[in-house]
């Protein structure tokens, strides 16, 4: 178990910048989850850490060891790949094996090791099958075992999830969640699901063109985005963005959204560091807009265009004027489409963003 | 017209036009056995017929007393084996370097191997003929294996190249992080996944050297270093063919390609990367 320090990381494939500039600690036995777009560079930094790729500049070091120049084999990094990289032309056991045999272990502790991890994994009866007789679950597990197998340094773990249907994939989110706890070792978890990474990770690290735009625990990425890509990366459906423009009015601030208008109270007021007439944007996650029946006092009345039943909770898609916006609701409550509404905020969790999407408040 | 009809009649003409052309291919092998086991007299008769009227094994005997045919089967099989064996060696290392490998005038390199498949192999006998004898090499094993297995470097270079690309990334990369190194990488997993490959290239590399004709007679003079090819054409004399033995020593010469044809056949097995990543 080691503790990872990524130093001004930067990976360039020809003139495109995979990763920029990155700088990010994993701390001993944390899993941290790379989370972001595809093309993000999240995977060319887990070839970085594995030393499947050179960086053209900054450091890697596990513990106070630089391990640059260090080969994969070297570093003692296990990885589980997207398409589980299995030899087809080997035995389950012999995939498992494999590393331990490269490493010179004695067939009898190979035996034993292989025998504890199949048993660990719940596919001891699979170990005589070839990859090809194995289903995508199966493969998952027995490209887990091999990575168990030698007891490694970190763990890199590439979108291992993403090839599994629904079911299983909840079900070995939480497996996995486990045996790493259990294990202990530092994980390093690449994913473009935010609900995976929201799920699994004790830290998210979110990726965007090769450059990290926050890290923080699940809570703090959902609850306090630094700018609008993280805000609206994060949660499902994504956060709703409203383009407002500054006013003030009794020495309050005032967001004149155009159909309707939002007060900020006094203490946010003076916290907040906008200017009259700058235009912001307004983030509102879907589960923090209220919708009442109509002409509610101080509301903005809207009506529903369309009701997504997702159960238990249902997703409310609102016009308000010209402005569409999506909200979270519980099922029981009977609106139907074209009914007219009054919809509020919950306006200690509103979120404004400049122009550029850098977060004011 | 009745779609169960309309299928009929497809069928029935799918069926009869493979069963013309498999009958074009197989009639010349069949009347080469036959003529094997006929009499002189008997290839002769009119109207001739496929199935000998009186069946000998006489030809047999003849064909591998009255020349040194023992000899020249020993001939074919070491030239055609080394060959396999040297184009097996060669090009798995070159495919494996052209498809997986980066470095400096990869591709110009490659093509420049490509290109020699462009230009007929007649075209090159004489500076070929002048070549091996500067080296001292005619009438030698060498002189033979040499050219065969640069004439088909590159067809299977080419081939190999294809299987070694298709192997995904992530299996290279998942056995450097297992602690291989890049021999064993190419040792033990990329050779492995590229079997039906190299059986193809041994395949295709064993006939060439069994085979050829062209090049053995130009390359080889005495009667003791012939090969097969060359040796079974002296019963196709200017006056005279003796059909009958010449039938029978091909018969013979046809068995060891078909044995390295069953041998290797078994790793045509299709999708043996099946298996390998997402299912």
């Amino acid at each position: 178990m080691v503790k990872i320090k990524l130093i001004n990381l930067t990976k360039r494939f020809g003139n495109v910048i995979a990763v920029d500039h990155l700088n990010l600690t994993v701390e001993h036995g944390e899993l941290l989850v790379l989370l972001g777009p595809s093309g993000c560079g999240k995977t060319t930094t887990l070839r970085l850490i594995a030393g499947l790729e050179n960086p053209d500049e900054g450091d890697i070091y596990f513990d106070n060891m630089l391990v640059n120049d260090m080969s994969p084999k070297d570093r003692n990094v296990a990885m589980v790949f997207q398409d589980y990289a299995l030899y087809p032309h080997m035995t389950a056991y012999d995939n498992i094996a494999f590393p331990l045999r490269n490493r010179g272990y004695s067939e009898s502790d190979i035996k034993k090791k292989v025998l504890e991890v199949a048993e660990m994994l719940g596919i001891k009866e699979l170990l005589d099958r070839k990859p090809r007789q194995l289903s995508g679950g199966q493969k998952q597990r027995v490209a887990l075992a091999r990575a168990i197998v030698r007891e490694p340094n970190v763990f890199l773990l590439d979108e291992p999830l993403s090839n599994l249907d629904a079911k299983l994939k909840t079900q070995m989110r939480a497996e996995l969640r486990k045996l790493q706890k259990s294990l202990g070792v530092t994980t390093v978890y690449v994913t473009h699901d935010q609900a995976e990474a929201m799920s699994i990770g004790d830290r998210i690290a979110v990726m965007k063109d090769g450059k990290l735009l926050q890290v923080g625990t699940p809570e703090e990425v959902y609850e306090n985005p630094k700018n609008m890509f993280v805000a609206g990366f994060i949660g499902s459906p994504s956060m709703n963005f409203i383009k407002c423009i500054v006013k003030l009015r009794n020495g309050f601030y005032v967001l004149d959204c155009g159909d309707f208008k939002v007060n900020l109270s006094y203490e946010r007021s003076r916290e907040v560091d906008i200017l009259e007439g700058e235009e912001v944007i307004l983030g509102v996650r879907p589960e923090d807009i209220m919708i009442l029946p109509e002409r509610s006092s101080n509301a903005i009345s809207a009506s529903i265009e369309l009701i997504e039943p997702l159960r238990p909770d249902m997703l409310i898609h609102l016009r308000i004027g010209n402005i569409k916006i999506v909200a979270r609701s519980l099922s029981n409550l009977l609106w139907k489409p074209n009914d007219h509404v009054s919809v509020s905020f919950n306006l200690r969790k509103l979120h404004i963003f400049k122009k550029n999407g850098e977060k004011i408040m | 017209m009745h779609p169960k009809i309309l299928r009929y009649l497809e069928r029935f003409f799918i069926y009869f036009i493979l069963l013309i052309g498999t009958w074009i291919m197989v009639f010349p092998f069949l009347w080469m056995v036959s003529t094997s086991f006929k009499s002189q007299y008997e290839a002769f008769s009119f109207p001739p017929s496929l199935i000998p009227q009186k069946p000998t094994l006489e030809n047999y005997i003849r064909a591998l007393t009255i020349v040194p045919f023992g000899r020249w089967f020993l001939n074919s099989f070491i030239v055609a084996s080394a060959t396999t064996l040297l184009v097996v060696v060669i090009s798995s290392l070159a495919g494996y370097i052209f498809a997986r490998k980066d470095f400096r005038w990869k591709e110009p390199l490659f093509y420049m191997f490509l290109i020699t498949l462009m230009i007929p192999g007649m075209v090159t006998i004489i500076p070929n003929f002048i070549l091996i004898r500067t080296l001292g090499l005619m009438d030698t094993y060498l002189g033979l294996i040499f050219p065969y297995t640069s004439w088909n470097l590159a067809m299977s270079i080419y081939i190999l190249r294809n299987f070694f690309s298709a192997i995904p990334q992530s299996i290279e990369d998942s056995a450097r992080i297992d602690g291989c190194s890049e021999l064993g990488i190419f040792l033990k997993i990329m050779l492995p996944l590229a079997k039906p490959g190299i059986a193809t290239i041994a395949i295709f590399s064993f006939l060439y050297g069994w085979d050829e004709f062209t090049w053995a007679l130009t390359a080889t003079s005495s009667l003791h270093m012939r090969t097969l090819a060359v040796g079974l054409a002296l019963f196709h004399g200017k006056y005279l063919t003796l059909w009958t033995l010449l039938s029978a020593g091909m018969v013979i010469a046809t068995i060891p390609p078909v044995i390295v044809f069953i041998l290797f056949q078994k790793y045509f097995i299709p999708n043996l990367m099946a298996g390998a990543i997402k299912g």
